[in-house]
């Protein structure tokens, strides 16, 4: 990775528990840590923030060493230029809303222009009209959004954020969610970001790091990673591939929207995005069907020309994983095995993938 | 089961026997040692048991009102015992003196008191422990003897007072007063003054610290209870009670 | 109608004296003890507790000997400030004070100790991530959170101390304006059955800690109120 990013070794033994961690990562976006409970997200995190006393390796963020045994740096939390999100509010409780964004800007040494990078944050995740509340009276999504602008006043090398939306209902995730993803496409630093959430995967994620059992089981970009027959959510519900897009048109009369990537393009239901807006498409492996011949006479909105990847079989004995080349983009499809063997579905085949609109989210 | 039938008809069996000479009696702190050795002698001689408490006056005074179950009482002084006559809880009559407490002035350092209190007129002592006098007879005494040697007033500032003369007596033994009033009998063994210095406050300067013994309501018909009350006042008991540092009386009052 | 002495508006006023002393004292002894405890993973931890806990066990005649004993000539606390030419300290105010904090020791430390381990690692943790250093989290997180029990320490070591008396009795010696306080004035009439005397002052002693206590449990609440 360039001098920019983020450089980790970490190793930590536990008599339960082993965690031994080897990545490098660029130096902005978001990199989700992903995995089940147990696999050592939070503690990885932990680590970069030297919340682990016991921890051996390195940490190097730029040009900053954080961590290096072997030379014998260890620089203590309050000296990390980091920002950390933990995973309940853990605002303090005896100060209000003002006093609490303003903790952290008080006490670092660049707080000459501080003042702005707290203001900008505070518009960022919206919060300005909080700012007199005393704590107890935010309800558990301004919390975090309290806790996140809180964070990101100390004008941080690193943004660290535990599980933030594990601690909240649905409808609260939904809110903040946005706000995460203003984030992501506004901010300059890297943020480190533990879920076991896929659906935050889809959403947040420019990069995955995949853990199990304290060691990485898959890493790259979230596309790649995410379509991968050997990933972490092939066996899950939530199995389904990344499509980057460009909106390309609206259609107000039917509330739908296309959605074009190199080599082919996608209609969805109209989420409000301008023309030329980015989006991020998520399309469900469990949406996806197959056919042999251009399709005609359907309601499944989008046929698209593809080729077939490779193909998992034995998932539960009745399914297949079948993963697809369209373009630039990667589309998994769950079949029957009965289907995959009368379409006689081999790798390389030139099929038609049909994906129907209401299925894509942005 | 065969063990636990033979302790219940052991224990049965003590407590038949108990029962027959057994006599309950309250004593003051001040006289546990020598009458440790008066209920040992009384056992010998008569085949009774005295069974001992030991502890304050003026607890004793007010667990003996609310039916505590003493057949005797050695008190600490005069007024106590005549209070329980008057109101009925002590047989009238029955009170006599059993021990005059003698005042001493005394310090752990050797040389430091001489035979003639002439330290308490000086200034080589910064603390003079006294039993509070509102309270204790022993600490009544020491001030009249004050008093007596017209040195109160000089001495007043140096004073510090324990609750009762088991305190002051503690506060010289610990060194934190240099000297104080206490009781002969708490610094004698065996018959003389074991260590420091000490002068035996003349019977004159100070009216008599009389200890005086009741009969308690509880104990009117006890044989054994009647027994004691008489054992205290042979020679026999009054000389291990002079052994301990009191005077006896001559006459039993 | 009898009306409070000279001298139990004297012993009023140094009980007052003896308990805020006693209470400010405690408060600035117990609280970097009682953080030591909620946070060390020594092995002095359990030894060093249990030491604090001592005075909840000891009768307070005992505990007052022992530091009769201590404060003596040939103690070592005594051997101490005579060294340091203070003189002794037993039968005098300073003792008397030294008595009372360590006899409420135990009521100082355990409340505050208790809202130091309730709050967590986890605010120190933020505040951390936040460039406080550990003394700047201490004083400006650990101190404002753990509120509450400092206000339950101080209410109790200033009840503690104005019902002391055991300890008081045995290191005072009883010297008016210097050692003789409400409650051995108290038991002193008591004693002596001047029980006139005794009602007005027990009277006044319950009512003034009353209020007290009244006030300190409002704070309490006020507190409580903004931490939920």
């Amino acid at each position: 990775m360039s001098e920019a990013g983020l450089r980790l070794r970490l190793a930590l033994s536990r008599p339960d528990f082993e965690l031994d961690v080897d990545l490098g990562l660029p130096a902005v976006g978001i990199s989700v840590l992903f995995g089940p409970s147990g696999s050592g997200k939070t503690t990885v995190l932990r680590c970069v923030a030297g919340l682990e006393s016991t921890v051996r390796g390195s940490v190097r963020v730029g040009n900053e060493v954080w961590l290096d045994s072997a030379t014998g740096i260890r620089l203590p939390v309050w000296r990390r230029n980091l920002g950390y999100v933990f995973q309940e509010a853990s605002l303090f409780e005896h100060l209000d809303v003002r006093r609490n964004v303003e903790y952290g800007l008080r006490r670092t040494t660049t707080s000459r222009d501080g003042g702005d990078a707290l203001q900008a944050a505070i518009e960022l995740l919206g919060i300005g009209h909080l700012m007199a509340r005393p704590v107890a009276q935010l309800s558990g999504g301004e919390r975090q959004r309290v806790a996140i602008v809180r964070a990101l006043a100390t004008r941080p090398r690193l943004l660290l954020l535990d599980e933030p939306m594990a601690g909240l209902d649905y409808a609260r995730r939904q809110d903040i969610m946005p706000w995460l993803e203003r984030m992501r496409d506004e901010l300059s630093i890297p943020m480190l970001y533990v879920t076991h959430s896929v659906d935050e995967v889809a959403r947040l994620a420019d990069q995955v790091v995949a853990l199990d059992a304290g060691k990485v089981s898959a890493a790259g970009p979230a596309g790649e990673v995410l379509a991968s027959l050997e990933g972490p959510v092939v066996g899950s519900d939530d199995a389904g591939s990344l499509v980057h897009a460009q909106i390309a048109e609206r259609d107000h009369a039917w509330h739908l929207a296309r959605a074009e990537f190199e080599g082919g393009h996608l209609w969805v239901v109209d989420a409000g995005h301008a023309v030329g807006k980015v989006v991020r498409l998520r399309v469900l492996a469990r949406d996806v069907s197959i056919q042999l011949h251009e399709p005609a006479g359907t309601s499944v909105q989008n046929q698209l020309p593809a080729v077939i990847e490779s193909i998992a079989e034995g998932l539960d004995g009745a399914q297949s994983l079948v993963r697809l080349r369209c373009g630039s983009a990667l589309l998994l499809a769950r079949l029957t095995r009965r289907s995959v063997s009368a379409l006689e579905l081999t790798s390389g085949k030139a099929v038609w993938a049909q994906v129907k609109a209401v299925a894509v989210t942005s | 089961m065969r063990r636990l039938t033979a302790t219940v008809l052991t224990l049965l069996a003590g407590i038949a026997q108990v029962h027959a000479a057994e006599v309950t009696v309250a004593v003051a702190a001040n006289f546990t040692a020598p009458m440790q050795k008066i209920a040992q002698a009384f056992e010998q001689d008569t085949g009774h048991e005295a069974v001992l408490s030991f502890g304050s006056t003026g607890a004793f005074y007010s667990q003996i009102r609310n039916g505590a179950p003493f057949q005797m009482f050695l008190a600490a002084d005069t007024q106590t015992p005549q209070r329980l006559e008057t109101e009925g809880l002590a047989v009238a009559g029955s009170r006599f003196t059993y021990a005059i407490g003698r005042l001493v002035l005394w310090s752990k350092q050797p040389g430091l008191v001489d035979a003639r209190g002439e330290v308490l007129r000086g200034g080589s002592f910064q603390r003079l422990a006294v039993a509070n006098p509102k309270l204790a007879p022993y600490g009544a005494a020491a001030i009249e003897t004050l008093t007596a040697m017209d040195v109160l007033q000089s001495v007043q500032p140096k004073i510090v007072q324990g609750e009762n003369i088991a305190q002051a007596h503690q506060f010289v033994a610990t060194e934190n007063a240099e000297l104080g009033f206490v009781a002969l009998s708490q610094v004698m063994t065996d018959g003389k003054i074991a260590q420091g210095s000490a002068w035996v406050v003349p019977d004159d300067l100070h009216s008599p610290i009389r200890q005086e013994a009741v009969l308690l309501t509880n104990g009117k018909d006890y044989a054994a209870a009647r027994a004691l009350l008489e054992y205290l006042k042979s020679e026999k008991a009054r000389a291990l009670i002079r052994a301990y540092g009191y005077t006896v009386t001559t006459a039993g009052r | 109608m009898p009306s409070l002495t000279e001298d139990s508006l004297q012993a009023i006023e140094l009980t007052i004296e003896l308990a805020s002393l006693t209470t400010l004292l405690l408060l600035l002894i117990a609280t970097p003890l009682a953080w030591w405890l909620s946070q060390t993973t020594s092995r002095w931890r359990a030894p060093v507790g249990a030491l604090v806990t001592l005075p909840l066990v000891l009768p307070p005649s005992v505990l007052g000997f022992y530091l009769l004993v201590a404060m003596g000539p040939h103690g070592p606390l005594g051997q101490l400030t005579q060294a340091l030419g203070w003189g002794l300290l037993s039968f005098t105010f300073t003792g008397l004070l030294i008595g009372s904090i360590v006899y409420s020791l135990p009521f100082a430390v355990q409340p505050i100790q208790h809202a130091f381990e309730a709050m967590g690692r986890r605010p120190l943790e933020v505040a951390a991530t936040l460039r406080a250093s550990p003394l700047d989290a201490f004083f400006s997180v650990a101190i404002p959170l753990a509120r509450p029990g400092l206000l339950t320490a101080a209410i109790l070591s200033f009840a503690h101390t104005v019902g002391e008396f055991g300890v008081v009795l045995m290191i005072g010696g009883n010297i008016p304006g210097q050692t003789r306080v409400v409650s051995t004035q108290i038991y002193g009439h008591v004693e002596a059955m001047e029980f006139a005397q005794a009602h007005w002052l027990a009277a006044g002693m319950l009512v003034f800690s009353f209020v007290v206590l009244l006030v300190l449990a409002l704070m309490k609440r006020r507190v409580g109120r903004v931490m939920p």
